[in-house]
């Protein structure tokens, strides 16, 4: 047993319910009225960050567990880089105690796990559901849930109710708003259906109210309102251009300053987490393709190290050098599409063509090797689908030369311009304290000048072996985003022309029996290796009863899986730590108080991947 | 006698008219398609080829342009209900009409004197106020844009209309400055008299163009002008990131390409006027009307030879094209597009050359031209010498857009009030006092050096700025970012 | 008539002509299916607004109109005078001078003031 469990034993008694050393990190379960109590202990302790919440349903697990629902919280320290993972069962009441004081980021994980598992979170201050739609009955998550329920869904939320929240939060008097908010809303309730000629939302005769706020207070106006200032509610997205993939951000403009927002995801929720519970360990690695589909192989590795943590599994140093190489590629074309867009929203266009068309030979690279230009499937339990072609890693090293050559190209075009540098420098300021209680990681975090890099904090697949820097900004504005990934794209770089420099020979698939499929000699001519070749097809990988949780460094941050395992060749349980969903979290606080063009432009620094970020 | 003279003038202003809308008209789509390929040709990719005249005739993606129309034209007209239709229909119009009207001013060619008694100015409009026309009209482009976006009941509309009146109406005035001064250089109001005087030479040998009299003023009115057409780096009212279409996000079809065909129409406009005001208009450096006229005979050979030797150029080019690219490339009728254009150029290369023979000849056998022929020539000379400007200018206007991201709402209107305004109400004081000096012209381009010097103290001493980083020196790489 | 004034008519009537035939074509050429959906503003594909696009909005565009008023109306002044310039000479100059100095003036007091900040 850990040092840190037997301390947090020795404080907490019988609080706890267990404590016990993982095979990833010590954990201990809890009773849910210790909770606060346990994480200001842990907190105090240097365990300062929270990396993951997430609701678990034991319904239909094998083994008896102290209570239906549980959720389970990982933290870090970022400092010495120990993790530890607190269980706090759920009574019948379905009530956790909310930790949305502590982190900021708790507000949306605590959302979704109340939207996917009926979890209440008493104290959270705006707990409704945030992946699923606003109409939609039932929590889809749980074991009974009955999987092709069909159910129509047609409104789109007005998201009036967060809207008056924050409104109020920024001094905006608010009986009267609220009242005149909702009238507006009941005015358009006719919608698509209404009938031709009816009076439509807007026309003069079901003109809705005009909202008018004013400011808190009778005759006492907070510092820098503006008398009988008049909002205008505008939605920016899912259908716009500036949001990349379905994204919505409701605001409330004064002029051209966003005095409020609101952002709602879910446009692209399609039920990762519920699917891949169906499915063999390898037959979940598409699925990961999807997420970030910007850099689809960094998904499927991450997945796969982390099965392949569960089993206990040391993987060749051939597959480590390549998942390296590939992965690192991944990466640049992410940070690519992440800069190239954001230029775009900043209106210069040119750069994103410079970008895209290396990255367009970038996936001809991708499309030799796996067969697939965008969302490739390269990662297997245990090691890969194929080797290397002939002459790839010639390939690789033209197109890297051919990706500085624009990276440099685009750097000159921007790095002295005076508009950019004015539209992006003290532009959507994430100080350091706001990134880390936002749960933010990756380039992200690194622009607020926190050093924080898994491929340094926690190396895997040999990155310890590798001559590389982490860049990280001192500002974390908009420019601190852009450049920090401009150098990470030459630290890449860096990496793999290291890592083919010393490419190893040897297979690229573990040999173990029960992880590897037998070899088609094996399997035709062998009646065992046929057999063997069978159950691995239909029952899968089988992963040792247990949870682990494992993170890699993706494009955008700190991608996670944490998997609950029943001892069958199925995740009992596949949740995902998606970086683009802690980052939008942060979003609207980002751009209050900014003005529209900012807010876009920021938008496109923290690289949001609707894939991701909805699952 | 005299009703006949009379019928001359007014026919006179029909064809002049035709003419100038004829330029206008065939710019504009040039200008589209050299947006079109021109960005593809900075951003590495083909750009459009694929439109094609019965299957075989694509001119290098020039059909592009004839395939937008028909698709505008034919399109579903969608107007959404709740709309005020009446200023909904009227505001492409509007701002249709603007560069239409505008343009007629811009001479684009000298007076032309066919005899004693006729002679017809190559600007459709006659105007005593000149110049002013240009503003009374382009003011009323802010019309169409406000009638667009408060009409259309779209908040992004509506957004980017008001965005764009206050950015029409902030950058209006230092462009009117910028003018003033340019009429006080040339001491008149009348665009031709200003391209004449731009015929002149200063210190005997620069030819007096307003860039190289006033390049202040010139930088002024270039920038307003961009501003005013709503181009990049100006581009807010309809920045797409931000506000989709801006104040046409709920136009449709034709309706919508209006707006765009308005856009590049003003964008040509723009481009004359600062053509004739800064470029001197249709001026060929160091050989003004008179000369042109009077020494017809020996410049004609040289000048149709010249171009017909560019179109014979151009002609053995697309053969060579045509054995290089597209000889077998598709096996049907396409393979011969390239031949069937160099038979084209061909022809103009065959009938320049028996011009100019024809001219030569007659010089040579001592007999004189017919006296049409010298002024024509004059004419047709200064018309492609001014389409030729017209035509790089507007390049460089797509070139810029090509280049360059886009401003912020507020750093527009700071740039705009708070430099151009103070700078071109002091380009105009010291202009006027410049101006007032007995030699004139001659010591104007004293005017930027003295602004500059002024400059460099107001940024040194009286309002120092805080720089920006340029570099990435923000950036911390390594070790000691954990420090 | 004369045929300045002949050319006027031309180029208004050429300015009214181009729209006008290329909107009849769409109004003509163009198919016709109402639907209700397109009949909605767009609002990046949200149908339940809030709020309409028909509100008064804010008060510092309209500082922009006015001050163009005050500056415009500057510069119709400046524009009779720069048409007869060298009539005028030195003393013109001084007038006018005066003139911006005193909108010089008045342009500090507006910057001063805070009408022109966005922020």
């Amino acid at each position: 047993m850990s040092d840190l469990l037997a301390r947090v034993s020795e404080h907490f008694g019988d609080r706890l319910i267990e404590t016990l050393q993982g095979v990833d990190m010590p954990s201990l379960r809890l009773r849910p009225e210790a909770l606060l109590d346990v994480v200001a202990w842990l907190v105090e302790d240097g365990f300062g960050f929270l990396t993951d919440l997430a609701g678990v349903d034991y319904l239909k697990f094998p083994k008896a567990q102290p209570s239906r629902f549980a959720v389970v919280y990982h933290l870090y320290d970022m400092a010495s880089g120990r993790r530890v993972r607190v269980t706090c069962p759920v009574g019948d009441d379905l009530k956790v105690p909310s930790l949305t004081g502590r982190w900021q980021g708790a507000d949306w994980l605590e959302r979704e796990a109340w939207d996917q598992y009926g979890i209440l979170f008493e104290g959270h201050p705006n707990l409704k559901r945030i992946l699923n739609h606003h109409e939609f009955v039932g929590h889809p998550l749980r074991k009974d849930y009955p999987i092709r329920a069909r159910q129509p869904l047609s409104e789109n939320d007005a998201l009036v109710d967060e809207m008056a929240l924050r409104l109020r939060a920024r001094g905006y008097v608010l009986p009267e708003v609220e009242r005149d908010l909702l009238a507006g809303i009941r005015g358009s309730d006719h919608g698509v259906e209404a009938a031709p000629g009816a009076p439509s939302h807007g026309s003069r005769g079901g003109s809705p109210v005009a909202v008018a706020a004013r400011p808190v207070g009778q005759g006492r106006l907070p510092e820098g309102a503006d008398l009988h200032a008049e909002l205008m509610f505008v939605n920016l997205g899912p259908s716009h251009p500036a949001s990349h993939g379905t994204l919505r951000t409701f605001v409330a403009l004064d002029g051209e300053t966003i005095v409020a927002a609101v952002a709602e995801i879910g446009y692209l929720h399609r039920g990762f987490e519920k699917s891949t519970e169906s499915q063999t360990y390898n037959a979940c690695v598409p699925y990961t393709d999807r997420l970030n589909y910007c850099s689809a192989m960094l998904n499927n590795f991450a997945f796969c190290k982390a099965v392949e943590k569960a089993l206990g599994l040391t993987i060749t140093p051939r597959t480590k050098a390549i998942r390296v190489i590939i992965g690192e590629l991944s990466r640049i074309i992410d940070h690519l599409v992440c800069i190239g867009t954001n230029l775009v929203d900043l209106g210069a266009l040119t750069n994103f063509w410079y970008f895209f068309n290396v990255r367009e030979k970038v996936y001809t690279i991708f499309d030799k090797l796996t067969g697939a230009r965008l969302t490739n499937s390269y990662g297997r339990v245990g090691g890969l689908a194929r080797d290397f072609y002939d002459g790839c890693g010639a390939d690789i090293l033209v197109v890297l030369t051919e990706i500085e050559a624009a990276v440099a190209e685009v750097e000159t075009l921007v790095k002295r311009n005076r508009i950019f540098l004015e539209r992006v420098q003290d532009i959507c300021v994430v100080p350091a304290a706001m990134a880390l209680s936002y749960g933010w990681t990756g380039p992200n975090l690194r622009a607020t000048g926190v050093d924080y890099d898994l491929r340094k904090a926690e190396p895997y697949d040999g990155y310890e072996t590798y001559d590389f820097e982490t860049v990280t900004g001192t500002v974390g504005d908009t420019y601190d985003r852009i450049f920090v990934r401009f150098g990470e794209i030459g630290q890449s770089a860096r990496i793999i022309r290291q890592a083919l420099s010393r490419l190893p020979e040897g297979p690229v698939m573990v040999e173990a029996k029960g992880v590897s499929l037998p070899s088609k000699d094996d399997t035709y001519n062998n009646i065992e290796g046929l057999m063997n070749h069978f159950k691995l097809v239909f029952e899968g990988v089988k992963v040792p009863a247990g949870e682990v949780y494992d993170a890699s460094e993706g494009a955008n941050g700190e991608l996670g899986f944490y998997i609950v395992s029943d001892g069958s060749g199925r995740p009992y349980r596949n949740r995902c730590r998606p970086p683009s969903f802690m980052s939008f979290a942060a979003f609207p606080d980002m751009i209050e108080g900014h003005m529209v063009a900012d807010a876009i432009a920021s938008l496109g620094s923290i690289n949001i991947i609707a894939g991701e970020l909805d699952r | 006698m005299t009703w006949l003279m009379e019928s001359a003038d007014y026919l006179a202003v029909v064809l002049r008219l035709v003419l100038s809308a004829a330029i206008l008209l065939t710019v504009m789509p040039l200008t589209i398609y050299l947006e079109r390929k021109g960005s593809a040709f900075i951003q590495g990719r083909p750009g459009p080829n694929r439109a094609a005249l019965f299957g075989v005739f694509r001119m290098g993606g020039l059909a592009h342009v004839l395939a937008d129309v028909i698709k505008l034209v034919s399109k579903e007209d969608i107007i959404p209900a709740g709309v005020n239709r009446f200023y909904f229909k009227l505001a492409p119009i509007i701002v249709a009409f603007i560069p239409l009207t505008t343009f007629m001013i811009v001479p684009i060619a000298d007076v032309i004197r066919l005899s004693d008694t006729f002679a017809t100015p190559m600007a459709t409009l006659q105007l005593d106020g000149g110049l002013l026309w240009f503003f009374a009209m382009t003011s009323l482009s802010v019309y169409g844009v406000v009638f667009a976006g408060w009409a259309s009941n779209s908040k992004f509309s509506l957004l980017g209309g008001i965005r764009s009146t206050a950015q029409l109406l902030s950058y209006e005035i230092p462009m009117a400055l910028a003018v003033v001064a340019m009429m006080l250089t040339y001491g008149t109001v009348q665009p031709n008299e200003m391209v004449r005087a731009q015929g002149e030479l200063l210190w005997g040998f620069l030819p007096q163009w307003g860039i190289f009299l006033q390049p202040l003023g010139f930088i002024l009115f270039i920038t307003c002008a961009f501003a005013e057409i709503n181009r990049v780096p100006f581009d807010l009212a309809e920045g797409e990131a931000e506000l989709v279409a801006g104040y046409h996000t709920e136009y449709s079809g034709m309706r919508f390409g209006l707006f765009f065909m308005a856009e590049y129409m003003a964008l040509v406009t723009s481009g004359a006027l600062t053509v004739t005001m800064f470029l001197g208009g249709w001026q060929l450096p160091w050989l003004p009307t008179e000369r042109l006229v009077a020494d017809a005979g020996t410049l004609m050979p040289w000048f149709i030879g010249g171009a017909g030797l560019l179109l014979g150029a151009a002609s053995g080019r697309l053969i060579r094209h045509y054995q290089e690219y597209t000889r077998g490339r598709w096996g049907d009728a396409r393979d011969f597009e390239p031949l069937v254009f160099s038979a084209l150029f061909a022809l103009g290369f065959i009938a320049h050359g028996a011009a100019a023979g024809w001219v030569w000849g007659v010089v040579k056998a001592g007999e004189a031209l017919p006296g049409w022929l010298p002024p024509l020539f004059a004419a047709g000379v200064q018309i492609s010498v001014f389409t030729a400007k017209l035509l790089f200018l507007c390049w460089c206007f797509v070139w810029v857009r090509w280049t360059l991201p886009r401003f912020r709402y507020d750093q527009v209107m700071d740039l705009g009030w708070k430099s151009l305004l103070p700078l071109s109400l002091f380009n105009l004081l010291l202009t006027g006092v410049l101006m007032l000096q007995p030699w004139g012209r001659e010591v104007l381009p004293v005017a930027p050096v003295v602004t500059l010097g002024l400059m460099w103290v107001w940024k040194r001493y009286l309002v120092p700025s805080q720089a920006r980083v340029p570099a990435t020196s923000r950036l911390v790489v390594g070790e000691e970012a954990s420090a | 008539m004369n045929a300045s004034l002949f050319a006027l008519l031309c180029t208004l009537a050429l300015a009214v002509i181009v729209p006008g035939v290329l909107i009849l074509a769409i109004e003509r050429l163009g198919p016709r299916r109402k639907v209700a959906a397109k009949g909605l503003p767009y609002e990046a594909g949200i149908q339940r607004t809030v709020g309409s696009s028909r509100e008064r909005f804010s008060v510092k565009f309209y500082l922009v109109a006015i001050l163009f008023i005050l500056f415009d109306v500057e510069a119709v002044f400046l524009f009779p005078w720069a048409a007869s310039f060298r009539e005028l000479g030195v003393r013109g100059l001084v007038e006018m001078g005066t003139f911006i100095a005193v909108l010089f003036f008045g342009y500090f007091y507006v910057l001063g003031r805070g009408a022109l900040r966005w922020e």
